[in-house]
This record gives structure tokens, sequence and C-alpha cells, in this order.
């Protein structure tokens, strides 16, 4: 009966004060979904690094002049450095061919390169892709090396843009729930003013602190939860129309955002929506009644 | 039952003390009166007694335990023990005379049908049968306050205290309600009042502690007004 009675305040105590609550579930869904977006993301940006890293190539690339005795050096350092998981030769045919492809819808680019002016290279897989800079080092001193090129720094690139969008959608989490903590406390005083009369009998014939306080921190609480069902609708609606949409070249590129994932964030927001709603109400309520 | 020792409550900001040193003492099952003017610190008592304020000095000891140093979260057990009237009633308007006693019944986790038993055999105590289903403002200023009475007893406390309970009525209705106190200081319950209706200190004749400056002036047993 007891449940009842608190359950049923809660519901009058969110009616009751319908514009608030609504204000305060809007600011909570979109926190919740930027933090989501970012949780998403950074589940992203490590299975990206992987894949990428998987597949960096560093390309040794070889002067024209060089000899064939400099080439089967060369060619044996490689094998024999640690630092080199596995590695190919490249001939200027094999380049030659490569570039045929690569350029197919350009004929009159293709008729102008003949397979003589592209360089010969090694290329080179890397057991470490972050130790680009000692292998860099190492063979760009070497007899008939042109030039050193790792696509890490291309990937690199790429990475800090990611981490800056990622940063960004933090930072905007962050600030949407301040601005949403905020407003679960005004929420939770304006309720609890609006019930001082029985919040005082409440406590004058000595009802417990909880069962005072917990129909206020049970309307934050459902607020945040219905705010975090919000925010997993956006989500799940960014997938099916954005992600798998038009994005979707870009993402395939990349790698694709599993609906598992896109499904984990609903409990998590759930779980961070009403922890943070129920702490900010209970501390709020701590100095709003305490006496 | 309740001990006042060398009490001084200095309030944030306030010139001087409202309590100053105060020493009483107040056995079970007495009736006593707090007099004084306005001001005069008679209604901190109250304060205190229910924990709502904290002594700045000294200790208050009610039912052997020492209040002033009690922890938040044993307030509501500690308030069971003691009911409360004030001069403002404070029913809930939007509930019926026994809905408001019920309340007080079912905000403790007593159960429904404890309250059924309980609540008509209190409101007909305080002379309100037949009265239990009016809302506050069907009733006259003394039947409100009989029902603040009701719900102050319905869990039968040890300790009734009264700020100001008759200082909205008029004099006739007051004796009815000086008369029902009475009536429930006879049951054993304590019961520390705090008033300036000289006509009432008067015609009671029970002890009469006065108040002046935050000080006690006089106590004395089956006093007056002075």
């Amino acid at each position: 009966m007891r449940a009842k009675y608190v359950l049923s305040e809660a519901a009058l105590g969110l009616w009751r004060n319908v514009t608030m609550t609504v204000a305060m579930i809007i600011t909570m869904a979109v926190s919740l979904t930027m933090l989501g977006a970012s949780g998403l993301l950074f589940l992203q940006v490590d299975k990206i690094q992987e894949l990428f890293y998987a597949q960096i190539q560093v390309s040794i690339f070889l002067t024209p002049e060089i000899t064939d005795e400099q080439r089967a050096e060369l060619d044996q350092t490689l094998a024999a450095d640690p630092l080199v998981s596995n590695y190919y030769f490249e001939s200027k045919d094999d380049a030659y061919q490569q570039f045929q492809s690569l350029f197919a819808d350009q004929p009159d680019l293709v008729g102008a390169v003949e397979p003589e002016s592209l360089p010969e290279s090694f290329r080179v897989q890397l057991t470490d892709p972050e130790q680009f800079q000692q292998v860099s080092e190492q063979y760009v001193t070497a007899e008939g090396v042109s030039e050193i090129v790792d696509q890490e720094e291309l990937v690199g690139e790429m990475f800090s843009i990611l981490a800056a969008v990622q940063t960004m959608a933090l930072v905007g989490a962050a600030i949407m729930a301040a601005a949403a903590m905020m407003l679960v406390a005004n929420v939770i005083q304006v309720a609890a003013y609006s019930k001082r009369r029985e919040v005082a009998v409440m406590k004058l014939v000595g009802a417990p602190n909880w069962f005072i306080q917990t129909p206020f921190v049970l309307e934050a609480v459902v607020a945040g939860v219905i705010g975090a069902l919000l925010a997993f609708g956006a989500l799940a609606a960014g997938k099916q129309f954005l992600i798998d949409g038009p994005l979707s070249p870009l993402t395939n590129l990349l790698t694709p955002v599993p609906w598992r994932n896109v499904l984990l964030t609903l409990p998590a927001l759930a779980v961070i929506g009403a922890l943070v709603s129920a702490v900010t109400g209970w501390v709020t309520l701590r100095f709003y009644l305490r006496k | 039952m309740i001990r006042l020792e060398r009490v001084t409550k200095t309030y944030p900001k306030a010139a001087r003390p409202s309590l100053d040193d105060v020493d009483v003492m107040i056995d079970k099952g007495e009736f006593v009166f707090f007099i004084g003017p306005s001001g005069s610190g008679k209604s901190t008592i109250i304060k205190l007694l229910l924990r709502e304020i904290t002594p700045t000095r000294g200790r208050v000891v009610v039912n052997n335990r020492d209040v002033s140093g009690m922890r938040y979260w044993r307030i509501p057990t500690f308030r069971r023990s003691l009911g409360c009237v004030f001069q403002d009633f404070r029913l809930l308007p939007n509930r019926t005379a026994y809905e408001n006693v019920a309340f007080a019944l079912e905000v403790i986790g007593r159960s429904r049908g404890v309250a059924r038993r309980v609540v008509p055999e209190v409101l007909e105590l305080v002379g309100l049968g037949g009265k239990e289903h009016r809302y506050p403002n069907e009733l006259s200023g003394g039947e409100q306050q009989r029902v603040a009475v009701a719900r102050a007893f319905v869990n039968r406390p040890l300790m009734l205290l009264a700020d100001e309970p008759t200082g909205n009525l008029d004099p006739d209705t007051s004796i009815e309600i000086m008369r029902l106190l009475d009536r429930i200081n006879r049951t054993g319950t304590t019961v520390v009042m705090v008033t300036h209706d000289s006509n009432i200190v008067n015609q009671m004749r029970r002890r009469v502690v006065e108040i002046e400056n935050g000080r006690i002036v006089r106590d004395q047993p089956r006093g007056v007004y002075g």
C-alpha cells in the first residue's frame, strides 16, 4: 500500500509540473544521445585502428640507378629484420599494372605513362606499425633507396579527426548533462515545494526519510529513463537512416557499426540516465528537506 | 522524561540568544505551560524538543535520549514518540478528517486495517464522531484543531507538544481544546504547551514556567499567568 502511495505520488508529481518534466526529459535525451554516439564511436575507433594497422604498408621506393647487388642486399636485410613481418617486391611492371587498374577511367593518363617511368619498390608490413620512424631511419640511408612512404601518417590524420569528433561529442554530452542535472534539481525542488504541506506533516509524525524522498527521486529516475529511451531511439534511427543509408559507402570503407553495439547502448544509457537523475535528486533533497 | 541542561540557543545572525543557559526538568505525566511575551524564546523549546533545531550549547534529553547529538536518520523514529499540534493546525486541505489522521499512520507503515480500527476511536475521543468525512474547510477552527490533536495522539505518544494551540481560537473553543488536552494528560501523556493565553493558564492551575529574554524567570507548580 505504501508502494502504491509512492508510485502514485511520483506520477502525480511528473504530471503536475509537466513543462519542466518535458524540458528535463529532452535535455536528458540529448545528453544521452551524445554520450551514446561518442561511446559507439569509441568502440568503432578501436576496430578501425585494428583493421588499418593490419593493412598498413611502408613503401621503400628504389632509385632507377639501383644495381642488382644493392637490390639483393636490401632484400636480405628486410628478410632478416625483426621489425618486418612480411614484404614483397613490386617491379616496374607490377607498378604499371597497379597504375593501370587504379586509373582505368583516365586512359589519357595511362597512355602518357610508361612502365619505365614508375619506380620499383619494396612493400613492407611491420610487426608493430608504430615503429615506422625506426624503420624509416634504418633504410632511408641505404644504397639505392630514394624515398620511404608510410601510410600511417595518412591514417593517423584520420584518427585524429575521429578523436576530435569523439571529444566534441563528449564535451557536448557533459554540457548537456550539467544542464540536465540542474533541471532535475529544479524540478525536484518545485515538486518538494508543491508538496510542502504533506512533507511537513510526514516529517512531524516521523515518516522515514526514504519514504518522504522516494516519490521525488522516482520522478527524476522516470524522467531519466524516458530520456534514455528517446536517446536510444535517436541512435537506432541514426543507424537505420544515416549509417546504413546515405553514409553506408563511408562506413563500409571503415568498419560497419553492428546492431549489437547500438543495442548495447540501451541498457547503458538507461542505467546512466537513471543513476544521474537519482543521485542528483537525492542530493538536492538532502539539502532541501534537511531540518 | 524531558531535561534541558544548561541549554543555550543562538540563531545564526541573531544579536542575542533565544534561550540563555536554561535548565528545566519535566517528569512523566506532567502538564507544563511555557509562558512569556512573543520573542521570549518559548517556541524555541518546542523546536528543540522536536529536534527541528539543535542547541548551540547544552543538552536536550527526551525519553532518556540526548536529542541534541542525534543522527539525522534516527529523527523519524524519535518523532514517533511525540505528538505535536500548532496554532495553524497544519491539516492537509485535500483530505478528510479521517484521512488526515489515517495519513499519520500510513506514512509510518501501519496497515490500512489498523487505521480503520484506530482512527474512528481517536476521532470519537476528541469529540468528532460523525464528522470523519468532512474536509478541513467544512470544519470550524476548534474542530480542525481537534483533528490535529487526534492526529498527534493517534500513535499514543509519550508526550504531546502544543505550540500556541489556542492562538487562532475564540475563548470558548479554547477552553474545549484545553479540556481535551487535559483528558489526554490524564491518560499519562506528558503535555508541554507554549502559550500566552493568560485566561487558560489561570484556569488550568498547572505548572507554569515563565521565560523572558531567553531566561527562566519563574517556575511554579499550580501557577497563574502572573
